[in-house]
Formats: structure tokens, C-alpha cells, sequence
């Protein structure tokens, strides 16, 4: 059969667009199914299901401080109150519209917005509760990313691929934690000593606490785990002689606003 | 037809001129924010969207608000806006080209802007919302300029585009429905959670853009041979009065059921904008202004006589205008993220590179409606002659 030129154009470009719509058209009746035929079988193996718990009692500032400083060291998380070279110096009004945290601290009443009273135990009041993502099962963040940018992985681990974030944000908005972090400026010249375990970022990317899915593939705990001298208990809820379950079973735990639905996975003894 | 757009008169190439030149100071600001990043805005951790979602918001009503013309026109055949739709048209095609423009110049990674056709994503909102909107443009292009060129060649639009005319009802109504969804969707944003974010979008859209309009036409009228017509700005005037006060009906119906049910998750959003919160209270007067403004608007624009007199007209379409640019563009951004998930209060203003990089935007959308508006006039002018 003869085909000319124009009637090769022709139909190449329609056979583009039928392509590009054929896979919209999937995405629309059987989400993710095309994504997830094209991706390698995950391995057989238990269904995993990652959690923390962060024992309050256990935890004071100190060991607070030494959990958020191994997280942000190996994750080479900025910190714009130190360049590396006096001219990269930011103005303080930026300091904290700038920054990034995959852990930080908060009071109860912060962490808690609502649960707190005038008469509850002083102590509790100001703990320095130790926040981060909750890698919730009904994850918004996911929900609302036009890109799967943020995507949830089989074990629960809330993750992201940062180099297809298109820096719309849409997920910070979503985020009902505060726990996402985007690079308004390019927080190299912050990262005091960059870890080779871990890529820094661009400019325009959002990120946050992945729960350490690199060291969990190399069966390493959490760095915050690590450095938290038994403060932050880890592991698969699935696996019922877990540390995590059995300290659920153990201790009454909170976790923070339940009501919205997201199903976090962080849970806290006070 | 684009020749119309290239002559014209010695004030024309000067409103040319300087609407291009704000754009390029903008663009070189823009510039700047690429090269540094989205640090060179007022936006931070907490208020992650600011300034040019806002416009995006504002805008997105002003391009629904077309329909306010079409839909009298071709559902009930009320032929004096015949003479106007154009101008809605065309309107609305500046107004989504700024849409479009803002959240481009909000991205974080714009050269990665094609990753949301290469992984499409229905679950997100924002998916949805770039259909809608770029269908819309399309639609809007596509309709404006042929039933124009038909006029001018006095033939009957074809059937085809009289059936685009129909779908673009429809569709005017789902972009900013669409918009209100990004919004009213997100579990831990209280000021955002109300299911009358849809209805209140399209209710303060069809006050603003036909308040716009109004305004367009009295300068099409006055700088040009073409009068749009008194009866079709009285037309006008009176779907700016009904959508003001279902407006303004629509805000006290929120803070009924906000300040009644007195959950804190949804009253302190409300209590930062108008009363300040934990010290803070940048906005409380620009609020202020916004709901006294616009009660006072609706209800002077129900006098007939201010309404039929056309500069009181003009000066109660301007109230509206900023009014409802206050409460859907700085209030609803800002009051939507303050306080934070964590209730602290952080407060946002734009920076100067900001509010040029704006500015440039609304240029460009002014530019592209410059243009449009003078083919269509010359259009009109010849067929008159």
C-alpha cells in the first residue's frame, strides 16, 4: 500500500494524540492500573506495614535535639541559619518562611491543636512533642498531587520522587501536619556537610520525612530511631511480635488529629 | 481580522506600549525568581500560596462570568446581547490567558510543567482544573472569533459552533467550580472547608466579571465608534446587583454556621482575618472594608436610579470589583493558612519583586484583551459604516 508523506503525517499525529488520550482514558476508569502493569511485581513477601511510636516519657530535649540533628545530618535537610559562606547570609524576617524540617518539636498545644486544657499536667504541656509526617493511610498530600510526585508505597511509607515534583504545592496545602517543606531558595550552600547517602535539592521541590525508606532498604533503622536511645519505637504493624505492636499493646497511645481521617501512622504515649 | 489589531490610532499604540512595558519589567523580575526561586515572594512555609494564586482564584471567576452573556443570548434568545457577547468572549479569553500565566509563575519547577500530561492524575483537583480551564480558553477562541468573522462577512454562524455556544454554558460554570474544589477539599484547612465554596466562587464571579464588563463597555463606548448599548449595560447591571447580594447573602450564611457551631478549627481562620489572631492583624481593616463595602454596594445598587445613572454605575461596578478582589483574592489565600496546622500565626505580604511579577501578569492579560478588543470593535466599526 502507498502512503504519502502528508498521509504518514496525518496519521502519525493521530495515532499521538489517540496515544496520549488512550492513557488518560486508563488513568480515568483504572487508576494507577497502567502504571502499576508496567512496574515490576513487588517482591513475595508479607505485607509490610511501617509505624512509629514516640514514648514522651522517654524523650526529653536533649535526645529530642539529637533525633532531629541525625535525621537532618544524613538527609542533608538546609539550615538557613548557617551558611557555609558568610555571603550566602540571609535577612532573619525569611529564616523561618524559608525553612526546612523533616523533624522538629513542638509543644502539646501545638501539636495537639484542641486537646490541650487550662488544668492539664504542666509537664505534659511542655514536652517537646517530636513531630514529623505520619505516613497516614489516607494520605491527602497523595490525593491531591496532579503529578504522583507524592505517591503511597505498598508498606505505607508516604513517599517522594523530587524530580518529578512540579513545585505546585498543592500538597503543603493538603497537608493537614504542617509536614511538608519546600526549597523557596536553594538550601546548598546550608547544608553544612552534604551526605553522600542522600541527594541534596533544587530550588522549586517540595519534600519531607520519607521514614527513612533508603535505610530501611539497606535494613537499617530510622536515624531518628537510631539516635533516640530507645525514645522512638519502630516497625511493621502487620508483624504482630513487633516492637511497635507490642508496645502499642502495651502503652495508650494518641495520635494526632484523628478526626480528619488520614489514619496516621506516628503514634504517642504521653 | 488580526490586521485590525495592527493599525490603529496613536493612543492605541501608546496603551500598547506601555501595558508591554509593564509585562517586560514584570518578566524581568520574573527573571529574577527563576534564577533564585520562589524565596523572592512573601511566601513561606506556612502561607505556601500567595499573591499569584489569588489572581489565578480572582481571575478564573472573572473568565466564568462570560456566561452571564451567552446564557441570556442563546438559551433565551435575548438578542440585545448579541452586540455584547463578543466582549464577554474575549474577556474571558484575557482572563484565563492570566489564569493560566499565574500558576505558571507560581510553579516551583515550570520547566517540569509537562509532567502533569505525561503522569495524568484524575484523583487530584488540579488535573481537572487544567482541563477545564484550557478547554475553556479553546472554547472561548474558538467561538469568539468565528461568530465575529461571520458577522463580518454577514453569514449565519455554522451549527458547529453554535453547539460549542451551548457546551460553553456548562463549562463556564464547572471552571470555577472546579477552582472552589481545590479548596473545599482539603481535610485540615477550616476557613476552606464549606461546601458553599463552589456557590459562593460563582456568586462573587458573576458580580465581578459583569462588573468588569460594565466598566469595559463605558470605555469601548467612550474611545471608540461602537457603542455596546444602554440597554445592554443596564442588562448588566442588573446581573451585578442580584450576584452582589446573593453574594453578600452567601458570606453571612458561612459565618452563621462557623460562629454558631463555634468549632475553633473553622472560627479562628475567621477571627485572624477580622479580629486578629495571637497579636496579628494585618488584614482585619482590608476585611473590614471588603464586607462593609460590599453589603453597601448591593444594597445601593438595588436603586434603580443610582444604577441607571451610568457613573454611579461605574463607581458602584468599581466597589465591587475591589471588594470582591479583597475577599476572594487576599482574604480567601491567606485566611485559608493562617493559622497554620499547628495554630501558630504567621502573616503574609507580597514583596516588591512579587507584586511586579504580578503586575507584569495582569499587563499580559490586559495586552492580549487590548487586542482582542480592537479587532472586535474595528469589526463592528466596519460593519456599522
Amino acid at each position: 500500500m502507498g502512503m504519502d508523506r502528508r498521509e504518514f503525517i496525518r496519521i502519525a499525529g493521530l495515532s499521538t494524540l489517540l496515544g496520549l488520550g488512550g492513557k488518560g482514558a486508563f488513568e480515568l476508569l483504572r487508576p494507577g492500573q497502567v502504571e502499576a502493569a508496567m512496574a515490576a511485581k513487588p517482591e513475595a513477601q508479607g505485607v509490610v506495614r511501617w509505624a512509629m511510636v514516640v514514648n514522651m516519657q522517654k524523650l526529653d530535649e536533649a535526645t529530642a535535639k539529637k533525633c532531629i540533628e541525625a535525621c537532618h545530618r544524613v538527609h542533608n535537610v538546609p539550615d538557613f541559619k548557617k551558611p557555609k559562606d558568610a555571603k550566602d547570609t540571609l535577612p532573619p524576617e525569611v529564616l523561618n518562611r524559608y525553612e526546612v524540617k523533616w523533624l522538629w518539636t513542638e509543644h502539646f498545644h501545638n501539636a495537639f491543636p484542641g486537646e490541650d486544657h487550662p488544668n492539664m499536667l504542666e509537664k505534659v504541656a511542655h514536652l517537646p512533642f517530636l513531630l514529623l509526617c505520619n505516613h497516614c493511610d489516607n494520605p491527602p498530600c497523595v490525593r491531591v498531587c496532579p503529578t504522583k510526585a507524592t505517591f503511597r508505597r505498598e508498606d505505607g511509607i508516604v513517599n517522594m520522587d523530587m524530580h518529578r515534583c512540579i513545585g505546585c504545592r498543592f500538597c503543603m496545602a493538603g497537608c493537614p501536619f504542617g509536614a511538608r517543606s519546600f526549597n523557596w531558595r536553594d538550601p546548598r550552600p546550608y547544608v553544612a556537610d552534604t551526605f553522600p547517602g542522600y541527594p541534596t535539592r533544587e530550588i522549586g521541590v517540595v519534600e519531607k520525612c520519607t521514614f527513612c525508606a533508603e535505610r530501611l532498604a539497606q535494613n537499617m533503622l530510622p536515624a531518628c530511631v537510631e539516635a533516640s536511645g530507645g525514645a522512638l519505637v519502630f516497625g511493621d504493624l502487620n508483624d504482630e511480635k513487633s516492637r511497635v505492636r507490642d508496645t502499642l499493646k502495651r502503652y495508650f497511645t494518641i495520635r494526632r488529629k484523628v478526626h480528619l481521617g488520614t489514619n496516621p501512622q506516628v503514634y504517642y504515649i504521653v | 481580522m488580526l490586521e485590525k489589531a495592527l493599525i490603529g490610532t496613536k493612543r492605541y499604540y501608546l496603551l500598547l506600549a506601555v501595558l508591554g512595558g509593564i509585562f517586560a519589567l514584570g518578566f524581568l523580575f520574573y527573571l529574577q525568581q527563576l534564577k533564585v526561586g520562589l524565596g523572592i515572594t512573601g511566601m513561606g512555609r506556612d502561607v505556601s500560596w500567595g499573591f499569584y494564586i489569588a489572581q489565578f482564584t480572582y481571575l478564573v471567576g472573572v473568565a466564568a462570568s462570560a456566561v452571564m452573556v451567552v446564557l441570556p443570548y442563546y438559551l433565551h434568545n435575548y438578542k440585545a446581547f448579541g452586540r455584547v457577547t463578543i466582549l464577554g468572549e474575549f474577556l474571558a479569553v484575557a482572563a484565563v490567558t492570566m489564569c493560566v500565566t499565574f500558576v505558571l509563575v507560581d510553579m516551583g519547577r515550570p520547566d517540569r510543567v509537562f509532567n502533569v500530561f505525561k503522569y495524568p492524575t484524575p484523583n487530584s483537583v488540579m488535573f481537572w482544573d487544567i482541563i477545564v480551564l484550557n478547554g475553556y480558553l479553546l472554547l472561548n477562541i474558538l467561538i469568539g472569533w468565528n461568530v465575529l468573522e461571520c458577522e463580518r462577512h454577514s453569514v449565519a454562524p455554522p451549527k458547529w459552533i453554535k453547539f460549542l455556544s451551548y457546551v460553553s454554558i456548562p463549562w463556564a460554570v464547572s471552571i470555577h467550580t472546579v477552582t472552589a474544589f481545590l479548596y473545599a477539599g482539603l481535610p485540615g484547612r477550616g476557613y476552606w472547608l464549606t461546601a458553599i465554596m463552589a456557590p459562593r466562587f460563582l456568586s462573587s464571579a458573576f458580580a465581578a466579571g459583569p462588573s468588569l464588563l460594565v466598566l469595559l463597555c463605558l470605555l469601548v463606548r467612550k474611545y471608540t465608534k461602537f457603542d455596546p448599548g444602554r440597554e445592554q449595560i443596564q442588562s448588566l447591571a442588573k446581573v451585578v446587583t442580584y450576584a452582589t447580594l446573593i453574594n453578600v447573602f452567601f458570606f453571612f450564611c458561612e459565618v452563621f454556621t462557623v460562629f454558631y457551631s463555634q468549632i475553633p478549627d473553622h472560627m479562628l481562620h475567621f477571627q485572624y482575618l477580622f479580629a486578629g489572631l495571637q497579636g496579628k492583624a494585618r488584614l482585619v481593616p482590608f476585611m473590614w472594608f471588603s464586607i462593609v463595602g460590599m453589603t453597601i454596594t448591593a444594597i445601593l445598587l438595588t436603586n434603580p436610579k443610582l444604577r441607571q445613572n451610568e457613573n454611579t454605575l461605574a463607581a458602584l461596578c468599581g466597589m465591587v470589583i475591589i471588594t470582591t478582589w479583597i475577599d476572594k483574592g487576599l482574604g480567601l489565600m491567606t485566611g485559608g493558612f493562617v493559622p497554620n496546622p499547628m495554630e501558630k500565626v504567621t502573616e503574609y505580604a507580597p514583596t516588591v519583586p512579587e507584586a511586579f511579577i504580578t503586575l507584569g501578569v495582569w499587563a499580559l492579560g490586559f495586552l492580549v484583551l487590548t487586542l482582542l478588543y480592537k479587532v472586535a470593535v474595528s469589526i463592528k466599526e466596519e460593519i456599522r459604516s
